[in-house]
């Protein structure tokens, strides 16, 4: 299986993980791989951490990516992160969207955010930090992080050749096409 | 072309190539999305959400009887509200035909247990089918038809979450022109008497022996040669999980159609490789039939029963052999649990509910089981559907004959109301205790992912409905005592709460308010408005006492070193929870 690649990509639930994983499925299904996704749904989507798992390769058995199995770990939010950073390979990549969301605990002042984070990661693997937030805001739709974090994913995976502008039109409603695009070519460049 | 699908979009596409026409369904996860997109072809099949899973599957049986094919949905514990109808339609067969789909949750993602439900076609002795992925989930629900009326059988078809929520590619097939049989009465199968029933019965064993020789020759059931040293019986997604830790360095045996076990095939099988691994996830349904048989096999004495299994878990129960990881010290890293969402009008509630002392809150299932978690522990059980009503009757019972002044408050939905809690309280009223029952109407099926329900004005293909009001239900059962309150008002809360404890009677609180992720319909607007705004804390009011805290709202957050509370304006709502538990009234509408 060594063929197969892995893409985790982790947030909290509500965050718009699904639309940036159904274009990268939908890129790669045309580029001809076999590709499997699984995703959480129902209970655990209630702000809970949500997971996106997308393996792709000439024959994909398991819809699930392993501990240490991950080529990348998409992270939505920081902390996330670092609770999913034990399913990465240890020569694998992270892309972090430098974004927090504080969970109850830390909202009623139980636990503390985590420090550090970023440093601590950066110090094990290969690690790219993104604005996503603030660039989303400079194109005018905050709701397009999403698609800026899988134009960083689809450079840290090497897969800029697939017909991405197509699969953005296929699973985006037309009048957010434009927008999607730019922010696809910012996550590209950054 | 092919198209990439979940296993349950995949199942309803499966539903239309088989000229199905009827299904019925109730919400569940992992099961859900079968009939919403079932409910999508709406010229071919006819999709209804019933109000629990007996009835969803008795109206299939009508629907097959009355000579089309039908399918009925749900998640696994739903199968046991079914077991009724499912034991002795297995008796009796079908006339159209006639599939039942259990999503099993092994791994307990969104249920309160991981049965698992292969032993329900043994026991109701019906054939079954196990889909290892989307194109299976498809290419089942036709071969079901096929046996169902082949055999005059019903088919369970048992997927999994994993299976149900993955997508993997699925080669579309063509709708087949299934022709609706006729309806002709026949008491001597239909009517499930004693004396026919027990004729039923000896044809039914025979009707597994024949359907046995059909497992054995089916290529559901097929077999892939690899090296003969180790042979792995094994189906559902596990058979996908033993290809990944095994690849070509074993020979398969997989098995589609597992009920009845196709035993010679196994038999076979075995005694061409060195050691048979059976390879299953949850209990050791196959490996016992295996063993029955006088096959020696390896299975559950290595490969755990408990929980979901997945690749690396062969992997070391197996081989011994764990992937390398990045070790870091992840001791900081905060649970993340879900939460009632910013504006659910279940926060309230509960946030008043667990001030009080002395009672025990019977709970049920639906996002408001959150109202369990910190800081709200608004909640004492949750067994199943329906059972907060007569759970909360029986321990009122109990505390009021040995004098003891607490008193049991039932917290349920209104789905779950319409599903079973309505039988429920009509014990109550029936054997007279005076437990306090909650029905917490958000206007719609909340966890699920807000399907129609009888209570809120359409079915499932869109249709308009009668909308069926609570508060007249109740009295209806018997209740004379209801109160129906805004759960965004705590005074308001607080008044009916008083008032309920006080009573020897039983009582109802109704609190109605919609989901806040709700979508709102014609009769939503009219009753409750565009009631969204925005709050915010006036920080040199805030004398940082952190009781705003208490009802654990996500948009709500509390700065240690300033000392003050802030509120995120993207999640807010304004639905003023906090700024009612404020004593200082530091947190006010904006604008205001």
């Amino acid at each position: 299986m060594a063929d197969v690649k892995n893409i985790l990509l982790v947030g909290v639930g509500g965050q718009g993980t699904i639309l940036a994983s159904q274009i990268l499925s939908t890129g790669l299904v045309s580029a001809g791989y076999d590709v499997k996704m699984s995703e959480v749904h129902g209970m655990a989507q209630r702000g809970g951490s949500v997971t996106t798992q997308v393996r792709f390769g000439k024959q994909v058995h398991a819809p699930i990516i392993g501990k240490g199995q991950a080529d990348v770990l998409v992270s939505f939010e920081i902390m996330e992160t670092l609770r999913w950073l034990e399913f990465l390979k240890p020569d694998g990549k992270v892309v972090i969207n430098n974004h927090k969301i504080p969970s109850v605990p830390i909202l009623s002042g139980k636990r503390e955010y985590p420090r550090g984070v970023i440093e601590t990661i950066s110090r094990k693997v290969d690690a790219t930090v993104i604005d996503a937030g603030r660039i989303a805001e400079e194109l005018g739709n905050p709701k397009t992080m999403n698609v800026i974090l899988l134009g960083a994913l689809v450079k840290a995976m090497g897969l800029t050749e697939l017909e991405w502008r197509a699969a953005i039109k296929e699973c985006v409603k037309p009048k957010f096409v434009e927008i999607n695009l730019e922010a696809f070519k910012a996550g590209l460049s950054v | 072309m092919k198209k990439l699908m979940t296993g349950d979009e995949a199942a309803a596409r499966g539903a239309y190539e088989a000229g199905i026409s009827y299904a019925a369904a109730y919400p569940g996860t992992p099961s859900t999305e079968i009939l919403e997109n079932i409910a999508l072809y709406t010229e071919d099949i006819i999709a209804e959400w019933a109000p629990n899973e007996k009835v969803a599957l008795e109206a299939a049986i009508g629907a097959s009887i009355a000579g089309a094919r039908a399918l009925a949905s749900m998640k696994h514990v739903g199968v046991n509200v079914a077991a009724d109808p499912l034991f002795t339609f297995g008796y009796t067969g079908v006339n159209g035909g006639m599939v039942l789909i259990s999503t099993d949750d092994p791994g307990m993602h969104s249920s309160q247990n991981e049965q698992d439900n292969r032993y329900y076609a043994k026991f109701a002795k019906v054939a079954m089918l196990e889909p290892s992925n989307s194109q299976e989930s498809k290419d089942m629900v036709k071969a079901a038809m096929e046996i169902s009326e082949g055999f005059d059988t019903m088919v369970l078809m048992r997927m999994t979450t994993r299976v149900c929520h993955s997508k993997t590619l699925v080669e579309l097939g063509e709708k087949s022109e299934a022709v609706k049989k006729p309806y002709v009465k026949n008491l001597q199968k239909f009517d499930a008497v004693p004396a026919v029933c027990r004729k039923l019965h000896v044809a039914l064993e025979q009707k597994l022996i024949d359907l046995e020789k059909f497992s054995n020759e089916t290529e559901l059931n097929y077999t892939e040669w690899n090296s003969k040293d180790i042979g792995i019986v094994t189906a559902g997604i596990a058979y996908q999980y033993a290809k990944e830790v095994y690849g070509e360095k074993a020979s398969y045996l997989k098995l589609g159609f597992t009920y009845p076990l196709p035993v010679d095939k196994i038999r076979s099988f075995a005694s061409q490789v060195k050691y048979l691994y059976v390879i299953e996830e949850l209990e050791p349904y196959m490996e016992e039939q295996i063993k029955a048989a006088g096959i020696p096999c390896i299975g559950k004495d290595v490969v755990p029963r408990t929980g979901e299994l997945n690749p690396d878990i062969l992997a070391k129960a197996l081989l011994g052999v764990e992937r390398e990881v990045i070790r870091y010290d992840d001791s900081v890293v905060v649970p993340r649990p879900p939460v009632l969402c910013a504006g659910c009008p279940h926060r309230g509630f509960f946030y008043e509910l667990s001030k009080r002392k002395d009672i025990m809150i019977t709970g049920d299932i639906g996002c408001y089981g959150l109202g369990g978690m910190d800081p709200l522990y608004a909640k004492d059980t949750c067994i199943c559907m329906g059972a907060s009503i007569s759970m909360g009757h029986g321990a009122q019972q109990v505390f009021n004959r040995f004098n003891e002044k607490m008193r049991a408050v039932a917290v349920i939905g209104d789905s779950t109301f319409f599903h079973t809690g309505m039988n429920s309280l009509l014990n109550t009223v029936y054997n007279r205790s005076n437990s306090i029952t909650c029905i917490l109407d958000n206007r719609i099926t909340g966890m699920t992912g807000h399907q129609e329900n009888p209570g809120t004005g359409f079915t499932l293909q869109g249709l308009p409905a009668k909308i069926v009001e609570i508060e007249p239900l109740v009295r209806a059962l018997g209740i004379d005592l209801v109160k129906t309150v805004n759960p965004l008002r705590l005074d308001e809360l607080k008044a009916a709460f008083d008032w309920a404890m006080e009573q020897t009677e039983p009582t109802v609180i109704i609190t109605r308010w919609p989901c806040v992720l709700k979508k709102h319909s014609e009769h939503d607007m009219k009753e409750f408005g565009d009631y969204k705004s925005l709050c915010e804390v006036d920080t040199d009011v805030c004398i940082g006492c952190r009781l705003c805290t208490k009802p654990g709202c996500p948009a709500l957050a509390f700065d240690n070193e300033s000392k003050k509370a802030s509120i995120d304006k993207i999640q807010c709502i304004g639905c003023q929870v906090c700024a009612q538990v404020c004593p200082k009234k530091a947190i006010r509408k904006a604008g205001n």
